[in-house]
């Protein structure tokens, strides 16, 4: 009776492994597809049936793409743009963060709720007035015209505030009757206790930032500004029937974004898992 | 370092580095810079041609910037909007009346007539006809395209017809033998009318072939209800209802591997499909052909291409034009064409390159002779989807042709509301 | 201690300021936008544009492409959203299950579609939904089903978005939906062992409503993330075959964008501000009600 029971123990834990490994092999289908396709010489993944092991194996793809475009300058690009973004907008909506949550002020709430409910609105409204305005201040075809806009989010405000509001007052309240002032504690105690949400954050930022397609082909006119996803974008639409070499072209935007998420996943999932602070 | 060795250290280096500035600026007031955007695949093969240019304009840098073509339209009408526009632009021609109405166009005609290289009668008429907007001239057409019959010489043959359509009820026989000729694992098709990707060509070429009028009043309304644009809608549906025509795009999903299969037999395309059957379904080489459009009470087809032109704001005009005339050269555009293999739209260049010895290039020379603009409005391309958009539910729906018109005539009349009063306001002159 | 009056100002000033000058005074220059007929005409001159006060939106009402454009988001949100938000929690809640190994594994599998360019991924989805050399078509063929032209038949493009949403965002919200769960206190599920209750119950009775206050957050930022669909289509589709895959925000970049007509085009953006905003306070409503009962 106990061994049975033990026995229908472990079926069902085998069970559920297969089930959790069958989905995330589905979920991983596409990046083992893009990879192996990217190695196969022109023409080859237009057959039938669909082999997923190339019969030649070839770098011919990534070859073409290094020799057509200048692939260190667009790389450049978005990695200057991904990190001045995330630096700068992680700074403005935590001191906007602290402020929500750390102080009472005329006007604080309905304020907030406007914030929260304007989050609403699509971001494509503002393309425009916001393009007049970069080109009134010059700064097409800059990296602030990226960078600027990108520099305050109401949802990142939104999640430090609640982050924030789980720290508990006493330990300010201490910090305060010892002389720190409001800045002071900003940096040596909310910064600090805020690490994990600000490490998500920035994830997340950088990650956008890396990502976002439409704003850079519309603020970067010129072909020494555009980011890796703009660059392939453009030659795409040249190559639209040469699968193995947009897969090539997908396989080098995806990697750099791939590693960093590697390497910055421990943290990264540390401060998601810490979201909800028990107070 | 005590502070008088630093005010002397600061004080050399800004000496210096002002006259670093200076030399900057006397270099720049010599050298030219000038920026060009082309679309799509064009720019690679520019910078190949730009070496030549540069050794007889020395003073001249050109500066090539390529756009995606999918998101071209925006890209150049933000640019306009942020004064942020190229000197010398690469356009399709159907987008020039957009781009005139908005004063973005400089008119390039005491441009032209003091042009050695460039004049009218050089180029195809309809194409050039594409660029004139009211009396003056915006373009100078750099490549041509059109659309033509693409068949199956083999399938035509086993269908018992050696030769193709030259006519509209020939069309419609030749496809009724051709869908005879299905067995049950492979349909045959007799036509392929792409109706994805608002492809709008074919309807628009029957209406003007059969004589029939898309817009009344000076552009200002829709005149679908024509009786000559409604025979050829009629004619144009006929196909899908006879089942002559593909109709579930699921059996061309890749156009190339359908027309190869022989799902269908006769297909309307540019140029650029001749080297991508090549390419793609060689061993159909040989057993497929191109021809002009078949008559009615005309055979035009549509002027398409891209034309050069010189932004309003351009700041070296001069310079510009330059390299305007250096690509549209004889020699230049026949270098082009065996780059890109984008037709030339200099005439003397199809000498040149000697194109009319491929024989599937013939139809399109012929062709050119015969073709008319789309109207030169606005709002063409707005209209122009919704014709696509309405005759796609048509073959989906089967709706009575009388529906379709009066639906259309509605909408287009809708679009064209501010064009009517812009005109009653003088705010507009064309 | 006293907090001088101007401090917490001092904290929120930039990104107010930011959002002032690139959010918000944008935004009121579209709704101005909205009551005119700006278009590209009135590119070159303003006088070229006419103040038409609710014209746009009335115009809007009866614009069927605008109902369909409503029809296919709502689609999208409503199917799909709850699939999104079901295959976050199952695997969650499968991620924080005890009796499952190699998690780190799992856990990044998961979240990998998240951090990828959807310009990137939409290049070999596109080959996977291909009708004839397909992966997708072809194991569906030993399932005994027909090819189908995932991308080409109006039927078949808004699952096939669907599934390539779900597929990208799911393993966002598992995360959340990770995060909520670690702070389910453990003796909950304790206590409800020694009442002898099985796993089902412990998930009925315990995780699901402990996790309420995550589930309401996510499906918030759900609602409010899918009525913004738009990429997917774009990319994918650019809103065929047959409009069936157009969405508001689609429809809105083109009239906006490819036709220049600004005037109309913010007049469906904050037709859909409306629409959300109505949602979100629905929603908020039921909560309290829930709640309260």
């Amino acid at each position: 009776m106990k061994l049975n029971q033990k026995m229908r123990k472990i079926f069902i834990a085998i069970a559920f492994h297969l089930l959790i490994a069958l989905l995330s092999g589905i979920t991983l289908l596409p990046f083992i597809w893009m990879l192996s396709t990217s190695v196969m010489p022109t023409g080859e993944a237009s057959t039938f049936p669909p082999t997923l092991v190339p019969k030649k194996f070839t770098l011919d793809q990534y070859r073409f793409l290094f020799d057509r475009i200048n692939l260190g300058r667009h790389f450049l690009n978005s990695l200057i743009l991904a990190i001045s973004v995330t630096g700068v907008s992680l700074l403005i909506n935590s001191l906007a963060g602290y402020g929500f949550a750390k102080f009472s002020f005329k006007g604080k709430r309905p304020l907030f709720i406007f914030l929260l409910s304007s989050m609403i609105i699509p971001a494509q409204v503002t393309m425009l007035p916001v393009f007049l305005i970069l080109n009134k201040m010059g700064l097409l075809n800059t990296y602030f015209g990226i960078i600027l806009p990108g520099m305050a989010s109401i949802f990142a405000i939104f999640l430090i505030n609640q982050y924030l509001k789980g720290i508990p007052d006493s330990l300010l309240e201490a910090a305060k009757i010892d002389g720190a002032s409001h800045f002071t504690i900003y940096w040596r105690i909310i910064l600090p206790l805020a690490k994990p949400v600000l490490v998500t954050l920035a994830l997340f930022t950088f990650m956008g930032t890396w990502n976002d397609f439409l704003w850079p082909l519309i603020v970067m006119t010129k072909e020494e500004m555009y980011t890796l996803p703009v660059a392939l974008a453009n030659l795409f639409g040249e190559h639209a029937q040469d699968v193995e070499l947009m897969m090539a072209g997908s396989v080098i935007t995806i990697l750099p974004i791939m590693i960093v998420f590697m390497f910055l996943q421990k943290y990264y999932i540390q401060g998601i898992l810490l979201g909800g602070v028990k107070e | 370092m005590n502070k008088f060795e630093l005010k002397n250290f600061w004080f050399y280096h800004s000496v210096i580095f002002g006259l670093l500035i200076l030399s900057c600026q006397t270099h720049q007031q010599l050298q030219i810079e000038i920026e060009f955007w082309t679309m799509g695949a064009e720019g690679q093969h520019i910078e190949k041609l730009l070496p030549e240019f540069k050794k007889s304009h020395p003073q001249i840098d050109v500066k090539v910037q390529s756009i995606p073509w999918s998101a071209a339209h925006e890209k150049l009408l933000t640019a306009f909007a942020g004064q942020s526009t190229p000197d010398v632009c690469q356009l399709g021609n159907t987008w020039i009346p957009e781009f005139q109405v908005v004063d973005a166009l400089l008119p390039l005609d005491t441009l032209i007539n003091k042009s050695s290289v460039i004049s009218s009668n050089k180029y195809f008429k309809g194409i050039w006809d594409t660029n004139i907007i009211g009396e003056k001239t915006y373009g100078v057409p750099w490549y041509v395209d059109t659309r033509v019959l693409f068949y199956r010489t083999d399938i035509l043959d086993l269908a018992g017809f050696s030769q193709p359509p030259t006519t509209w009820d020939e069309w419609f026989e030749i496809s009724k033998k051709i869908r005879l000729l299905s067995t049950a694992e492979q349909p045959k098709y007799g036509v392929f009318f792409s109706t994805i990707h608002d492809d709008w060509a074919v309807p628009v070429i029957l209406i003007r072939q059969n004589n029939g009028i898309l817009l009344k009043d000076n552009n200002c309304y829709a005149a679908f209800d024509h009786p000559a644009t409604i025979e050829a809608l009629e004619y144009y549906l006929s196909f899908f209802s006879k089942d002559l025509a593909v109709k579930k795009m699921t059996e061309v999903s890749n156009l190339y591997q359908a027309f190869a299969d022989g799902v269908f037999s006769m297909l309307i395309t540019g140029p650029w499909n001749v080297n991508e059957f090549k390419k793609r379904v060689p061993h159909i080489n040989g057993k497929w052909s191109t021809a002009v459009l078949p008559y009615k009470k005309n055979y035009t087809s549509t002027a398409g291409g891209s034309s050069l032109i010189i932004f309003n704001n351009s700041k070296q005009p001069e310079a510009a034009w330059k390299l305007i005339e250096f690509l549209s050269k004889d020699s230049t555009q026949m270098k082009f064409f065996q780059l890109t293999r984008d037709l030339p739209a200099v005439k003397a260049a199809w000498e040149l390159a000697k194109i009319n010895n491929d024989t599937l290039m013939t139809a399109f020379y012929q062709q050119l002779e015969n073709v008319e603009p789309t109207p030169k409005i606005a709002e063409w391309e707005q209209v122009a989807v919704k014709i696509q958009e309405h005759l796609e539910r048509a073959i989906y729906k089967e709706l009575p042709i009388e529906t379709i018109v009066q639906r259309l005539n509605q909408d287009i009349d809708k679009i064209l509301e501010k064009r009517r009063w812009l005109l009653s306001k003088d705010l507009i002159s064309n | 201690m006293k907090t001088k009056l101007f401090t917490p100002y001092f904290f929120i000033a930039p990104a107010l300021l930011t959002l002032l000058i690139f959010f918000f005074l944008p935004v009121s220059e579209a709704f101005l936008m909205s009551l005119t007929d700006f278009d590209i005409y009135s590119l070159s001159s303003l006088k070229r544009a006419r103040f038409i006060f609710l014209n746009n939106y009335l115009q809007l009402i009866n614009d069927p492409i605008f109902w369909k454009a409503l029809f296919n988001t709502c689609y999208f949100v409503l199917v799909g959203g709850p699939l999104t938000i079901l295959m976050s929690l199952f695997t969650a809640i499968a991620l924080n299950s005890k009796l499952l190994r190699f998690k780190k594994f799992f856990r990044l599998a998961f979240f990998m579609p998240v951090v990828t360019s959807l310009v990137a991924v939409a290049v070999v989805w596109r080959y996977l939904y291909h009708p004839r050399f397909g992966v997708i078509n072809y194991f569906l063929s030993f399932l005994g089903i027909d090819s189908i032209d995932w991308l080409g038949d109006p039927k078949w493009a808004m699952p096939a978005l669907i599934i390539l949403a779900v597929w990208k965002n799911f393993g966002y919200h598992m995360m959340i939906f990770l995060a909520g769960l670690q702070t389910i206190p453990d003796y909950l599920y304790e206590a409800a062992r020694i009442d002898g209750a099985g796993w089902w119950r412990q998930l009925t009775n315990i995780t699901i409503p402990q996790l309420a206050p995550t589930t309401f957050f996510v499906t918030i930022m759900t609602i409010i993330g899918y009525f913004q669909f738009f990429a997917e289509p774009y990319i994918m589709t650019q809103g065929g075959p047959l409009n069936s895959t157009l969405s508001i925000v689609l429809y809105l970049y083109q009239h906006g964008f490819r036709w220049w007509r600004m005037g109309y085009a913010s007049s469906i953006a904050f037709i859909l501000f409306f629409i959300v905003c109505f949602l979100a306070m629905l929603q908020m409503l039921v909560r309290k009600k829930l709640e309260q009962s």
